[in-house]
């Protein structure tokens, strides 16, 4: 018998269902498998900052392509994904970071993404609300913000207009083209794909992938407080740190008018309560570069998990042993970001058609290299 | 400069109205350290905030005599908002963060208006019944407005009267519920002496107040502010022109506080025992919060409650039968003013829900949890967080609220970050 779908789908996270688009419209019968509110696991939680990022060849390679991606959809989303080109500043305290402001600087430019380095006075012509006295900073233009669990929303109803499904239910076992569910029903598939985000080893055991916490503080509208989504360097603390709690100065402009503060990343936080010492320790960096937030009004703070990998990469591709199951997970930080692209490589993977980057770095089965932390969300 | 406060007390008692000053009083004596918090300028709470002290003949009065002449701390224009450990407290001033460490916590946070939406309900000079009164006691001039007062609830006959004495022209009351619903609270009022009387003094005052009980506000009307009010009975329509609507459908306890602490609920309603004490030991909880049932049942639960967190049983007991006597009352109350099901059709897709992120009942139908819609359409994100918002949603979709998290009110963010002054602080990328 042949199963009734191409491909199951497992989480309408906004990897899930930039997943199920592609492969619904490249034709395949499509179901998506989520128990939950579309966008309801780290997508909801998350800071929807489009940003291209340089820690690896590899992940300038992906969030490079789906920022354009991203870029080329950004006329047709509607009002309530809130999407606005902002730009990032990566911001330099001091002159070491200035160095990396340069070296970044070259890598963008080399790769075709406009940059412009910003000294001490033009950082404060950007964003008066910052600390006098910052070294400067390098303006990337074509960075975005946007609100993720509406963006997973507009890609899983373009899904379903091409004819995919959602099964309301969670799955509690998938391997060998058939998915169980938590109703007892079973359902078959020439595919699974798991998408399931920070939970993606509960169901396929095994995997290098596990949940980093972060939090968030959300103020009340402050129209113009910040134009530019605004990120450490943090270069001289990243180099060190492994595996340790840390946080970092990020703060977002949201459309609203709102300002999005982070970010704060911890292993081994499996609560997705508040950690006063963490939310304290990101609030006093955050001031510490921008004052005159003291004074905002806070109006809701929360947690999210990120679904962390080794090498900081994501797992896009074939399971090493299971020759039906296909994962789409580890986006750590930048699933928002990289969601397009995922979609377009698994799509690319499945239909046997050209991959528009080298899907290697990518692929499940790589070996893995840990890499430094970086600063952002 | 460290500006954090921090403050020990026996017992602290949260809310400076009927039940918290009620409380203090109980439980003040010589060795004990008694503090009352409220976030408000003076004590008082909704009822007696603008004549605390001012008029000696007020009942209030007599309360604040006895606060005054008892070894009470108070604690104005503190806004408690996290309880981040057990037998701790963190409030905001303007000063800055307070810790507030206490032994035993009364409860006292009393009730809000619940607001129901219906088209034209954001017109300007549309309020909350208990918001009209309170800006009337402010200085709002009021005499020869015309002013419609509809909703539900006692709290619509109190504010009819006040308003008339202050030589508004109240058109009418409209009563959502209707009179059959009404009828068996009213004898259970009228055997009640105290009530009997107070019902009287309502009705004499009221005298020329139409109180048309089964009729509700359906539209509301007007260019930039309201000019008309149309109100239904489900059957009938009349359209009534007037300066003012004073609108609440009965009262919502001010339940955050309370959640984010962990104590149980039924019903919406903090869960007691027969000494007022919580599902959790130590903390107690009086008033509005424990069910609606106004100002003597606020103050007897208060009394009790600050009896028992200091000891003083048999003084509490003696209280019991007038308890149950008044949790009767608070019963017989809920079923009165309960809302009628039609309230749920009167948005139109247009109508707004959710004032601080301007979302539609349109957008919000299509939903199936408050969570779903609050993800999707922003309802309840804004600066409320859903304390107005949620209570509707609640009653016209039947999503229950999500669970607290603090800050239970905005707080400064140098505040939530235990500020330290930022300019004696060390990036911690520097090295
Ligand atoms: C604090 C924070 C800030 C962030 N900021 C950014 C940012 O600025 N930019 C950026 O690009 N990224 C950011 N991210 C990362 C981004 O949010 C994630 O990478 C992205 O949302 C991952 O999407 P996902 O679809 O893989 O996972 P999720 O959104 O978690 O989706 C997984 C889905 O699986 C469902 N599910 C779980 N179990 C089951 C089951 N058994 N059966 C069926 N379904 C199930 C869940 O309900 C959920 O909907 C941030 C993350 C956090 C936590
Ligand atoms: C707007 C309004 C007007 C009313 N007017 C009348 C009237 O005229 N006559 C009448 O009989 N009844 C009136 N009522 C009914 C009234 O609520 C009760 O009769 C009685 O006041 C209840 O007493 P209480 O002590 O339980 O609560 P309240 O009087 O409500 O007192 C609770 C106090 O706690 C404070 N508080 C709550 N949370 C916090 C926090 N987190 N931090 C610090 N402080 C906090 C509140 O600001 C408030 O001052 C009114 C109700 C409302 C909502």
């Amino acid at each position: 018998m042949t199963p009734a779908y191409d491909a199951i789908i497992l989480g309408a996270g906004i990897v899930g269902a930039a997943c199920a688009m592609e492969l619904a419209q490249a034709g395949m019968r499509v179901a998506i498998v989520e128990p939950g509110v579309i966008g309801g696991g780290a997508t909801g939680a998350g800071m929807g900052h489009i940003v291209v990022m340089d820690d690896s060849p590899a992940q300038l390679a992906l969030t490079h392509h789906s920022q354009q991606l991203w870029d080329a959809l950004a006329p047709k989303l509607p009002a309530a994904v809130e999407y606005e080109t902002t730009g990032t500043i990566w911001v330099a305290t001091h002159s070491r970071e200035m160095e990396e402001v340069a070296r970044k600087q070259a890598l963008y430019t080399a790769h075709g993404i406009p940059v412009r380095t910003l000294d001490t006075a033009a950082l404060l012509r950007e964003e008066p609300n910052l600390r006098p006295g910052l070294a400067g900073g390098l303006l990337v233009p074509s960075d975005a913000v946007l609100y993720p669990p509406s963006a997973a929303d507009y890609l899983l109803q373009h899904a379903l207009q091409s004819g995919a499904t959602i099964i309301p239910h969670a799955a509690t076992h998938a391997a060998e083209g058939k998915v169980r569910l938590d109703s007892g029903g079973t359902i078959a598939a020439l595919r699974i794909i798991n998408a399931l985000g920070a939970s993606a080893a509960s169901i396929t055991p095994g995997l290098p992938v596990h949940p980093r916490k972060g939090h968030l503080v959300i103020t009340d509208r402050a129209p113009g407080f910040a134009r530019r989504q605004l990120v450490e360097l943090g270069y001289v603390r990243s180099a060190g740190s492994g595996t340790t709690d840390c946080v970092a100065f990020n703060v977002q402009p949201r459309k609203t008018g709102q300002v999005l503060i982070g970010s704060s990343r911890q292993y081994n936080a499996i609560s997705n309560s508040i950690d006063y010492d963490i939310l304290q320790r990101m609030l006093q960096q955050a001031r510490a570069y921008i004052p005159a937030l003291d004074h905002l009004s806070v109006i809701r703070t929360w947690t999210g998990f990120r679904a962390a990998t080794p090498d900081k990469l994501p797992l896009i591709g074939p399971h090493h042993a299971d020759p039906t199951l296909y994962l789409a997970t580890g986006h750590e930080g930048l699933g928002i970001t990289t969601a397009l692209a995922t979609g377009r490589l698994l799509r690319a993977i499945l239909t046997g058609t050209n991959p528009f980057i080298p899907i290697e770095p990518y692929l499940p089965a790589r070996s893995f290299t840990p890499q430094p932390e970086n600063a952002h969300a | 400069m460290c500006n954090a406060h921090t403050h020990n007390y026996d017992v602290l008692i949260l809310g400076g109205g009927p039940a918290g000053i009620a409380a203090a009083s109980a439980a003040a004596a010589p060795h004990t350290s008694v503090a009352i918090v409220d976030e408000n300028p003076t004590l008082g709470g909704q009822i007696w905030r603008n004549s605390f002290a001012a008029d000696v003949s007020d009942p209030a009065a007599h309360w604040y005599q006895r606060i005054q002449h008892s070894p009470i701390t108070r604690l104005h224009d503190l806004r408690v908002f996290h309880a981040p450990s057990p037998g701790t407290l963190q409030a905001e001033a303007g000063n800055g963060l307070h810790t507030l460490h206490y032994k035993k916590l009364i409860l006292a946070t009393g009730a809000r208006e619940r607001f129901l939406p219906f088209p034209g309900w954001t017109l300007p000079n549309i309020m909350g019944a208990g918001a009209l009164q309170n800006m009337v006691k402010s200085g709002l001039p009021i005499t020869g407005k015309r002013i419609v007062i509809a909703g539900s609830g006692p709290l619509l006959i109190v504010v009819a009267a006040y308003l008339k004495k202050h030589h508004a022209r109240v058109i009418c009351i409209c009563e959502q519920a209707p009179l059959r619903q009404l009828l068996p609270f009213a004898k259970g009022v009228i055997t009640n002496t105290e009530k009997l009387s107070q019902a009287l003094q309502y009705r004499l005052q009221l005298l020329t107040v139409p109180y048309r009980a089964g009729w509700w506000p359906a539209i509301a009307r007007g260019q930039s502010q309201l000019e008309t009010i149309t109100v239904t009975d489900g059957a009938r329509r009349y359209i009534i022109p007037c300066d003012y609507l004073a609108c609440g459908f009965h009262l919502v306890p001010n339940i955050e506080l309370p959640s984010l602490l962990g104590c149980s609920q039924s019903n919406g309603f903090v869960k007691v025992d027969t000494t007022q004490q919580t599902s959790i030991p130590g903390i107690y909880a009086a008033g509005e919060i424990t069910g609606i049932g106004g100002l003597e049942k606020s103050i007897l639960e208060g009394t009790i409650a600050g009896y028992s967190a200091t000891g003083q049983s048999t003084a509490a007991q003696q209280l019991s039968a007038a308890r149950s006597k008044s949790l009767r009352f608070a019963s017989a109350m809920q079923r009165a003013f309960a809302l009628r099901p039609e309230l749920r059709r009167l948005p139109a897709p247009s109508t707004l829900v959710c004032r601080c992120e301007d979302v539609p009942h349109s957008h919000l139908v299509s939903h199936s949890s408050w969570r779903s819609a609050k993800l999707h359409t922003r309802c309840g994100m804004g600066s409320c967080q859903g304390r107005v918002c949620g209570t509707a949603t609640e009653f016209l979709y039947g999503w229950p609220s999500e669970s607290v998290r603090p800050p239970i009110l905005p707080v400064r963010l140098q505040t939530l970050a235990q500020a330290e002054d930022p300019a004696s602080q060390e990036l911690s990328t520097a090295i």
